[in-house]
């Protein structure tokens, strides 16, 4: 089974590589159908299959798109597009601060920034239930929510200070061949903010926005899966042109039907 | 005016929502027009302190800024836990304001944090306590408004999901609303505030500690304590007085599951407000004190001493951290206290030799030591946990209750005779340093590695024979 899986994503590797150039260092996803902790009505939802980098955008990458899209540079970015924190750790427009390393996440981003550098790629940011599909896969199984360890390994990092200054790739890859989804930074998402929750996590029990607390006691198809409940209050908390320092992204591809 | 039928329907819908703002109408129109007059940045203090009183200042725009953290801390001796608070400490900064002060609250999340947090204050009138307005991405800060209305003490903490989480983990504190022209003057005010932890390793489990969902929604604490860790309120971070001084306590209690029955051993509260209101019941020995809930508690320390303060849920107090401690200086007063009588221990388990009941097995130790100075550190984290209560920080222990450690006769005479103390406890009359003592102490149910070490500690330290025990000794006497 495994290696079955296995050949097959090499195989669609191979194939997408020679289909775009882009594909390099992004897997196959195949799509399937789950019941994430919430959906928009907590049913089942369907991801389709799409490519997934397998590696959040790198800080060294992320120069590279600033001198081809000067527009996007901290200078010149529209305000609207990024509030005052947008790459506050880079020194020069194209340079980050010396304590920063070029192979750590890329951070201080915003969603509209973030959305412009995966389109400038052909690729586009992935939706929750895309992000949050690939990330139900631990080392070994694609959907390891059932696991203590799974749930313990997340939360370790929530808990464990300052891992954004680590380096890409250090995690152990998940069953998709995946790196990072877990334990390194937040990362953006297309619809971040189509959960609708209004912060006060009580009140959204007698809305049908079915989020947090009060809810997730009603809702929620897994109560323990509370470190999935922080990633949707992070969603939560956030708005297009804010940028943070735990947040970065990473871009997605759909797999286009004509090149079949 | 048209809002006369609103506030009544919101109360209505706020006694729904059981957030326990119970709401006085008539006090609302009175309070809601006091003007106020020029701006001031509020005092915030960490525990156990409190601002200066408002005495007969009017009220006022008040800024407040408060910082949020997600820090390292110690929860007690070798036990490290990520904290998240708010200002820095836990509980957070006390706030003191008086009624009718218009309060701007800036509530800034640390770019390090990793997670968005808001706060839920129980002295705001209005939808979720501020919650909403203040829901606050990491690297961000959110202000709201709000006027205080109500006078009383209040919690505030974190509300953003899990709930439950965030309140575990530290993100509670107290907010202060004083009446007009101020509480009466006292002497000595403190700041004190009750919260249960839950840890994946049990009570002393050494190293850093992640949150527990299990426990927590279990509601089986490995720790209760006062001020946010084992070791907060008591030694040299003891709260003091004088004698013939007034005391003041402002006790909240963060939960987030467990309602505290807070007592001060030796003193009775002269005055209660139950559950920081207006009421106010005089002569109290023991308050409860909900979780999410406050009293303010006074009373004047007639007698000089060390008065121990616990959830009388006792075990909590003993076994999981929940004790401080009031430092009373000056004169004896004889006639009040004599000092012959003895002082209010609390024995539960009666006479005779105990076990604790909390286990049947005693485990043993993971990590022996391997050094001699390994032996003093581990023994230390021992003696923190199990004997400081009653021996005391020095070893000096507790007159006429418990005996001492430091230069004890009674300990340098007989090294087996101490070991088997330990292993089997002992009660009944000894004589120690020329002073009788009868007492209890229980059966320690520690390995024979903890033995040694927390021997080895205590021979080693405050002017004792520096005997060094090893584990054979013990499982020497063990055997016998």
């Amino acid at each position: 089974m495994k290696t079955k899986v296995f050949s097959l994503f090499i195989m669609c590797l191979v194939v997408q590589s020679l289909m775009f150039g882009q594909t390099k260092d992004m897997v196959l996803i195949e799509g399937s159908r789950y019941i994430p902790l919430y959906g928009r009505d907590s049913t089942v939802v369907e991801v389709k299959d799409f490519n997934m980098d397998i590696y959040p955008v790198s800080t060294e990458e992320y120069k590279q798109f600033l001198k081809e899209n000067p527009k996007w540079r901290k200078s010149k970015v529209v305000s609207l597009f990024a509030d005052k924190s947008y790459l506050t750790n880079w020194k020069t427009d194209l340079e980050p601060k010396d304590s920063i390393h070029l192979n750590s996440p890329v951070n201080y981003v915003s969603w509209f920034a973030a959305k412009a550098y995966c389109e400038c790629q052909n690729k586009r940011l992935p939706t929750i239930d895309e992000w949050e599909y690939v990330a139900m896969a631990d080392e070994t199984t694609k959907d390891a929510r059932v696991k203590p360890s799974y749930n313990a390994q997340i939360l370790a990092w929530y808990e464990a200070p300052r891992t954004k200054e680590n380096r890409i790739g250090e995690t152990p890859k998940n069953a998709w061949g995946v790196y990072d989804l877990h334990g390194l930074v937040w990362e953006w998402t297309l619809d971040f903010n189509s959960v609708l929750i209004t912060g006060e996590s009580r009140k959204d029990v007698d809305k049908d926005s079915n989020l947090f607390c009060g809810s997730a006691a009603v809702n929620a198809t897994d109560l323990m899966n509370y470190a999935a409940f922080m990633r949707y209050a992070i969603r939560g908390s956030l708005k297009a042109k804010y940028s943070m320092k735990n947040l970065g992204f990473r871009c997605v591809q759909d797999i286009k039907k004509e090149n079949k | 005016m048209k809002t006369l039928l609103k506030p009544i329907i919101f109360s209505l819908t706020l006694l729904m929502l059981s957030c326990g703002d119970s709401e006085k109408q008539e006090q609302h129109s009175a309070t809601a027009e006091i003007p106020v007059s020029r701006e001031m940045i509020a005092e915030l203090t960490s525990p156990p302190n409190v601002p200066t009183p408002v005495g007969r200042r009017k009220a006022k725009k008040l800024i407040v800024n408060m910082e949020i953290l997600e820090e390292e801390g110690e929860l007690t001796d070798g036990v490290k836990y990520v904290y998240w608070t708010f200002g820095g400490s836990v509980p957070g900064s006390f706030i003191r304001t008086r009624v009718g002060d218009e309060v701007e609250f800036t509530l800034s999340n640390h770019p390090d944090n990793k997670l968005p947090h808001n706060i839920d204050l129980h002295a705001v009138t209005g939808p979720g306590g501020g919650a909403e307005s203040s829901f606050v991405a990491p690297g961000h800060e959110k202000t709201f408004s709000f006027k205080t209305l109500n006078p009383g003490l209040y919690v505030y903490h974190c509300a953003t999901a899990p709930v439950g989480m965030h309140i575990a983990n530290g993100m509670y504190g107290l907010i202060l609303v004083e009446p007009e022209g101020g509480l009466p003057q006292v002497d000595k005010e403190y700041y004190i505030m009750q919260g249960d932890f839950y840890t994946k390793g049990k009570n002393g489990e050494r190293g850093l500690q992640p949150f527990d969902m299990q426990k927590a929604v279990d509601e089986n604490a490995d720790y209760v304590v006062f001020n946010g860790s084992v070791g907060a309120l008591t030694g040299d971070n003891a709260i003091t007085a004088k004698v013939g001084e007034t005391v003041r306590l402002y006790v909240g209690n963060g939960g987030p599951n467990l309602v505290s029955s807070f007592h001060v051993i030796g003193e009775i509260f002269d005055k209660v407000h139950v559950e920081g209101g207006d009421l106010i019941n005089e002569n109290v020995q023991t308050t409860l004190i909900p979780a999410g809930g406050a009293a303010i508690v006074e009373f004047k320390v007639d007698v000089p001493g060390t008065f121990i303060l616990v959830d009388h849920s006792i075990f909590r107090a003993f076994n999981k951290g929940a004790l401080g401690m009031l430092k009373v200086e000056g004169e004896e007063q004889k006639k009040i206290y004599s000092g012959e009588i003895r002082e209010g221990i609390y024995l539960p388990e009666g006479p005779g030799i105990q076990n604790m009941p909390t286990t049947n097995e005693i485990v043993e130790s993971e990590i022996p030591a391997k050094s001699f100075e390994e032996q003093m550190e581990f023994g230390k984290q021992i003696y923190m946990q199990n004997c400081f209560a009653c021996h005391q920080s020095e070893g000096q222990g507790i007159p006429n209750a418990f005996p001492p450690l430091a230069k004890s006769d009674y300990l340098n005479a007989d090294v087996d005779r101490a070991i088997g103390v330990v292993v089997n406890g002992l009660s009944g009359e000894i004589t120690v340093n020329g002073n009788k003592y009868n007492s209890v102490m229980t059966k320690q149910m520690i390995s024979s590695d903890d033995v040694a070490n927390v021997l080895t500690y205590v021979y080693n330290s405050w002017g004792n024979s520096k005997k060094v025990v090893t584990k054979k000794m013990v499982d020497d006497v063990k055997k016998k």
